[in-house]
């Protein structure tokens, strides 16, 4: 399960970013097609910030949906998974959103 | 949720000192009652919010670069293997290493949760081999490759072949500083894989379709294989060879050259 994984990198970008400070809540961006559960990076968080500036803290997941455009004909379309082809056939497109695992911010003790 | 105004929905409040009776009507500054996917801050003056915008991997990724600009400055080919446990990746190896052994230098980064079993046959061959125990990890970084390749020292020139942890699913996330992954299945393993792990499809520079000795005795559907394979990566290369019998591997030869042109 590297959702654990994923959930350290988190803690660990985090202190990196913000030394000691207490932080309250964390926002972090997980797009549907990312290949991260989202289930389980909530489930890791409370075990993975244990002893950490981040114990207590909120988690919020926000989950961009998959979207794409097709490089044969240049529809856009929502993907809902990666194997979805274009209304036209094509498999042959670019992601356009869906693929984000970033932190978006964090809210710290002032 | 705010247990005043009811707003936020799942999101959580971070206001500590929330128990505040809202005596207001209602006029924030800030947009209420909209179905609102943002962060829901309700900061108090004791908290403040920092955007980010970071990536969660960006410590990895950064590592990664490191390892790949220092297998640039040496000229040395890094290529990343991954597959199901069993897809074959060490027959594969042992072989590739046995044909090619006078021609290239080649050496051995093994990933395993236990064991040297893997290095073991891979000294075998005579080929130099670190083997890195990820205990309960499902997948090799970046910084564990650092560490491989620290221990490993591979020549000036040379081709690092590093076969990650078998998984079909942890290792597509994690950049090692790589320059090309090479995803590995087995006949053996049912055609529909690029469906149910297209993550990994889509990761993959070249997809190896191995044991095809053993399609007589298998129901395995080659044309719905690859149409799955396309679907999740369109343009990606598949060789079909045996590392067993030695069926298609002078294409896999012919691939591993041209990336060292």
């Amino acid at each position: 399960m590297h959702e654990m994984a994923i959930t350290q990198s988190v803690i660990q970008a985090v202190c990196d970013r913000m030394g000691d400070v207490p932080v309250r809540r964390v926002c972090l961006e997980i797009g549907t097609l990312s290949g991260v559960v989202a289930d389980s990076v909530r489930f890791c968080f409370d075990l993975v910030t244990e002893g950490t500036p981040l114990e207590g803290a909120s988690l919020e997941i926000v989950q961009p949906t998959g979207k794409a455009r097709c490089r044969d004909c240049g529809a856009e379309f929502v993907l809902n998974d990666l194997l979805v082809l274009c209304t036209c056939g094509s498999a042959n497109r670019e992601l356009l959103a869906g693929e984000e695992l970033k932190i978006r911010e964090v809210e710290v003790m002032a | 949720m705010c247990a005043t105004c009811g707003c936020s929905g799942d999101t959580v409040l971070v206001d500590l000192e929330h128990d505040h009776e809202h005596d207001h009507d209602h006029e924030h500054d800030h947009e209420h009652g909209h179905g609102h996917g943002h962060s829901h801050t309700h900061q108090t003056p004791e908290t403040r919010t920092v955007t980010l915008e970071q990536a969660v991997l960006a410590r990895n990724d950064k590592l990664a670069e490191r390892n790949r600009k220092w297998l640039a400055e040496h000229g040395i080919l890094a290529l990343n293997l991954m597959s199901s446990p069993g897809a074959g990746k060490t027959t594969l190896l042992e072989r590739t290493i046995r044909e090619l052994g006078a021609e290239l230098r080649v050496s051995v980064i093994e990933g395993d949760q236990e064991t040297v079993l893997d290095a073991d046959r891979i000294r075998a061959t005579g080929a130099p081999a670190v083997q890195i125990n990820t205990g309960s990890g499902c997948h090799l970084d970046a910084q564990m490759l650092a560490g491989g390749l620290e221990t490993l020292d591979p020549p000036d020139g040379s081709v690092v072949l590093i076969e990650n942890v078998g998984n079909l699913v942890c290792p597509a996330l994690f950049d090692l500083g790589e320059q090309a992954r090479v995803v590995i299945t087995s006949v053996t393993e049912g055609a529909e894989k690029p469906r149910k792990y297209p993550q990994m499809f889509r990761a993959a520079d070249l997809v190896l379709l191995n044991k095809i000795d053993l399609l007589p005795y298998v129901n395995f559907d080659v044309a719905d294989f690859l149409d799955g394979a396309r679907r999740a990566n369109p343009g990606v290369e598949v060789l079909q060879l045996s590392a067993t019998t030695g069926d298609g591997m002078a294409d896999w030869y012919g691939w591993l050259r041209a990336r060292l042109s």
